[in-house]
């Protein structure tokens, strides 16, 4: 014990001397959460448009000036005729343009119908999507403004409640992927170089006929990444509580459990990857490609796991990031209890178990 | 020269001997363009919605169908009590929850109106926003059937009526793929360019090589001279590859001209690989450069507009976003690719990137000068 | 007969912030020499040659290579010296072929004498049977001669040999000075440091170095007579346990 204790120590040193490695590896999850939490949102607002208005009457202007003062839009310029538009958009300028055609006032007046036209950048399809979204409505509602009846008969009203997340917070949906992605990043990446390096120099033989079994030398260079991403994990958890007001609703007992199983199953990833190799580099780029890029894709943070095809959703079953994905956002958001995680919870203890079998397998084929 | 000719030598022959990066250049860029556009795909759809009928009336019938008709949700539960809709939204089979309250045709017949609860999952609050949207949108539609049915309306639609039309150019199947391949292109080149640089340059730190070659007569100038050129042909070959999975994978026939975005991405190369170079200046081990350079580059990848869109960012994040190059790579490979952009329509962003790319050397070479 | 004087260094320190590595040491080299380098790990000798190569700045001092000026004519001075170090010369992944090819396009050889050098160096070390292999196929002990054959493939003025025969058997450390008998007779200077004092006795003047000042410059029989002892070995030692310096 004394002698796995002391490769322990020295593994810190190790660490701890990398003063860039070790800010970096601390800096990251703040910066994910800070970037995440006040850059990336989906949410349209102060989209610049266009406007083409060949009416230019008092009913046209009210519609731009309605367009303008909403938070969605900032109609910045004003065309002058079609062939403005392809250029414009080709410049990326503006992202729709509204096209009011002449006689607007006039027909809205006597015959109770007009027609505008939306033109969207479909580059984007989800943001023209939203965008011609909002912008319907918002001319639906001018259109409302125009109706003399205030209360129409027969009339169906929605009472809508949001669940969990009132102020629709896209915090909400990333910090549990956050939380997963850094835990990758730390436990099963700079464990596996850490170990390879090792090998690479050539010192692992010094310290394979140390005293202390080589199991142990290799579950003494994973503590420290271990000790470094609880502590990610308490920085995201802070971070997002005070920073982001994504409150903690379940027990965070629960949640420091599950997270510590995810490190360890990202431990094991690790030592799987060092096991195949001997190189840094190779070990870095097969982390990158095996770890990062399925984290990011496949855990259903970035991108809803149910809008892929069939064939990636059963891929990103064997990537233990979606579930513990799933198990974060049930405890931190609903607030829910292991009853409702058991599962999961028993998928990331196999996979565990599964990875680690298989490492410790090829590690003493390697080595005999 | 000759000596830069020995070194670009010495440097592509280690480069094909080096199974690992030919793999990364390989596999990399089909990998990542294979399954990103495939993964990425931010459209609202296959709503998973639990409907709690304390009515079943005609009207409810009539609404659900339209609603599963709709082609938005899909219908996970159907029940009497609202304790088993809301228990799947806990479980997350179901995102949305709608409650028919008891008498509710009767309701709108007899007293003008009724009412209905919708209760969203808005842990993704995009998904939750224009959920509800949709279900509002059909529900409003549904409201005014029932009103033609009982109201005749004289030839003048007493109600004003705006029509809107929507086209989307550039997209013509909306589809979100076209959108995210050229996106992925450009931060694989991204990605490729400034790693392979600098863990290539710290590697032969590690090693010593570098010292080896400080004795000799190759001057600095040489040596970076040496790094670029390879690394600079090899990120154009990716681009190159890249390019022909777009065009016969995935069928995406570019509008502009491709020799515009090669124009732009040869100087593009020159500032990441800069950027690369830079990085190893700062790194003593190849743990450290590797670090380094992820995090910078997961830094500029997602406020590059990859993922999500630039004009949703705060203002202030916006503004940054003019010192990140890889925003202005994205740009370029979308416009030129989806809507034909020119060359005068960029030559702001080429502006930029000459001078994110002599900005970025200099500082590599100055600071290559200075640690001896 | 005035014999050319390939590296001079007056009062030549290297120092670290307060801790001077190396404190004005003075000394001269003669064309054509093998002059041994010697010192305790630590005593600084790494260091000076390091200055010496163009590797490190000096803090004061002055110094000469191959008749330039250190400070102002360094380009110069590297086109005139080859250089050797323990950790690495040649590259691995490159043939023995590749390397020679490399080395001498550096420095300025022609095509043909490239050709020519390399038949040469193959035939000369026995490597025939080698030439298309990759540099990390070798065993050390060929790979450390094949690297100071092409440390010298340009003829320089001086080769600087930094602990060239680390970890090699007997036998083949005979071989490799040799070699560095060979060059010495053809010219070149040989600047070389090493911990194995009976490389020291292979030498025709040797230095040694204890806390960053030369305590000691003659040639190895004149030092055992100085110091009384009867191997290098002894002297090194005699000096050694002055140092105030430790590993």
């Amino acid at each position: 014990m004394k002698q796995f204790l002391a490769f322990v120590k020295k593994e810190f040193f190790h660490i701890w001397r990398d003063k860039r490695t070790l800010f970096i590896l601390l800096g990251m999850p703040i910066t994910q959460i800070i970037i995440f939490g006040f850059a990336l949102t989906n949410e349209v607002k102060n989209t610049k448009m266009a406007i083409l208005d060949f009416s230019k009457d008092a009913s046209s202007s009210q519609l731009i000036q309605k367009m303008s003062i909403s938070k969605y839009f900032d109609p910045t310029t004003v065309l002058l005729n079609y062939q403005e538009v392809e250029p414009l958009f080709k410049k990326g300028k503006v992202k729709m343009v509204l096209v009011i055609p002449q006689h607007f006032a006039n027909d809205l007046q006597h015959g109770n119908q007009a027609h505008v036209q939306l033109i969207c950048d479909g580059s984007d399809p989800n943001v023209a999507n939203t965008l011609s979204t909002y912008a319907t409505a918002i001319i639906k509602d001018f259109q409302n403004t125009l109706v003399k009846e205030q209360k129409l008969p027969y009339r169906i009203e929605t009472d809508i409640r949001m669940m969990y997340n009132p102020e629709l917070k896209g915090a909400y949906s990333f910090v549990p992927g956050v939380m997963a992605l850094i835990l990758m990043l730390t436990s099963a990446m700079m464990t596996s170089i850490a170990i390879v390096k090792e090998k690479e120099m050539g010192t692992m033989e010094i310290i394979l006929v140390s005293p202390l079994k080589p199991f142990g030398v290799v579950i003494a260079k994973a503590v420290p990444y271990m000790l470094l991403s609880m502590v990610n994990v308490a920085t995201i958890l802070l971070l997002s509580v005070f920073v982001l007001d994504v409150p903690i609703r379940g027990s965070l007992l629960l949640l420091l459990s599950e997270g510590l199983l995810f490190t360890i199953t990202s431990l094991a990833l690790g030592l799987l990857i060092s096991s195949i190799t001997d190189s840094q580099q190779v070990a870095m780029l097969i982390s990158l490609l095996g770890l990062f890029l399925p984290t990011t894709v496949f855990s259903g943070y970035m991108f809803p796991i149910e809008n892929m095809p069939l064939p990636l959703q059963i891929i990103s079953n064997i990537v233990p990031a979606k579930w513990f994905y799933f198990i974060v956002k049930t405890i931190m958001i609903k607030g829910l209890g292991f009853s409702y995680i058991w599962k999961e919870t028993l998928i990331l203890v196999g996979m565990t178990v599964v990875l680690f079998g298989i490492s410790i397998k090829k590690f003493k084929t390697r080595l005999s | 020269m000759s000596v830069l000719k020995y070194l670009l030598q010495k440097e592509f022959r280690q480069i094909f001997r080096d199974p690992s990066i030919l793999r990364i250049i390989f596999v990399m860029p089909a990998l990542q363009l294979i399954v990103i556009p495939m993964a990425a795909d931010y459209e609202v759809r296959n709503i998973n919605l639990a409907i709690a009928d304390h009515d079943h009336s005609v009207y409810t019938q009539q609404m659900v169908q339209k609603i599963k008709s709709s082609g938005y949700f899909k219908l996970v539960n159907y029940s009497s009590t609202f304790q088993e809709a809301v228990t799947s939204i806990e479980s997350d089979k179901a995102d949305i929850v709608l409650e028919i309250p008891a008498k509710f045709e009767q309701n709108i017949v007899r007293e003008d109106h009724a009412s209905i609860f919708i209760a969203v999952n808005a842990v993704n609050g995009m998904k939750a926003n224009l959920g509800a949207a949709y279900l509002q949108n059909i529900i409003q539609n549904f409201n005014n059937q029932i009103r033609t049915k009982w109201i005749q309306f004289p030839p003048i639609p007493p109600q004003t009526n705006i029509n809107v039309s929507v086209s989307n150019w550039f997209n013509p199947m909306m589809s979100y793929k076209y959108f995210m391949v050229p996106a992925v292109l450009a931060t694989l080149l991204t990605l490729l360019g400034t790693f392979l640089t600098a863990l290539n340059i710290v590697r032969e730190k590690e090693i010593g090589t570098i010292e080896q070659i400080n004795v000799t007569p190759i001057k600095k100038y040489h040596f970076i001279l040496g790094k670029l050129i390879p690394f600079w042909v090899l990120g154009l070959v990716v681009l190159t590859i890249g390019f022909l999975i777009m065009r016969f994978g995935y069928q995406i026939h570019p509008v502009g001209n491709m020799l515009i975005v090669y124009l732009f991405a040869s100087i593009y190369l020159l500032s990441i690989l800069g950027l690369g170079l830079l990085i190893s200046t700062y790194a003593d081990t190849l743990q450290q450069a590797m670090l380094i350079s992820f995090f910078l580059l997961m830094i500029f990848i997602m406020l590059g507009g990859l993922f999500t869109p630039i004009d949703s960012m705060p203002s202030w994040v916006q503004k940054l976003t003019w010192l990140n190059p890889v925003s202005y790579f994205i740009d370029v490979v979308r416009m030129v690719v989806l809507k034909g952009s020119g060359l005068a329509d960029i030559k702001n962003h080429i502006y930029v990137i000459i001078g994110f790319a002599i900005f970025l050397n200099s500082w590599a070479v100055w600071n290559y000068k200075k640690t001896n | 007969m005035l014999k050319e004087k390939v590296i001079i260094a007056e009062r030549l320190t290297k120092s670290f912030g307060d801790f001077i590595a190396v404190d004005h040491i003075s000394f001269e080299v003669e064309k054509g020499e093998i002059f041994g380098f010697l010192g305790a790990n630590g005593a600084g000798k790494t260091t000076a040659m390091r200055m010496l190569c163009g590797l490190s700045t000096p803090s004061s001092g002055k110094a000469f290579v191959a008749g330039f000026d250190l400070f102002q004519e360094a380009e110069k001075i590297k086109k005139n010296i080859g250089y050797m170090s323990q950790k690495f010369s040649l590259y691995e992944d490159l043939t023995i072929r590749e390397n020679i090819q490399f080395y001498g396009g550096i420095y300025g050889l022609s095509k043909k004498q490239i050709q020519d050098k390399a038949s040469y160096l193959v035939e000369h070390l026995h490597l025939q049977h080698f030439q298309n292999n990759l540099v990390k196929s070798l065993p050390l002990g060929w790979k450390q001669k094949l690297a100071f054959s092409v440390a010298i493939v340009h003829d320089p003025a001086i080769v600087f040999l930094d602990e060239p025969t680390g970890g090699v058997d007997p036998v083949t450390r005979r071989e490799f000075w040799e070699l560095i008998y060979d060059a010495s007779e053809r010219g070149i200077t040989i600047f070389v440091t090493t911990h194995y004092m009976d490389e020291a006795e292979y030498c025709n003047r040797v230095s040694i170095m204890v806390d960053g000042r030369i305590e000691a410059l003659d040639t190895p029989k004149e030092l055992k007579k100085t110091y009384d002892s009867a191997s290098m070995d002894e002297v090194f030692l005699k000096l050694a346990r002055k140092a105030v310096r430790g590993e």
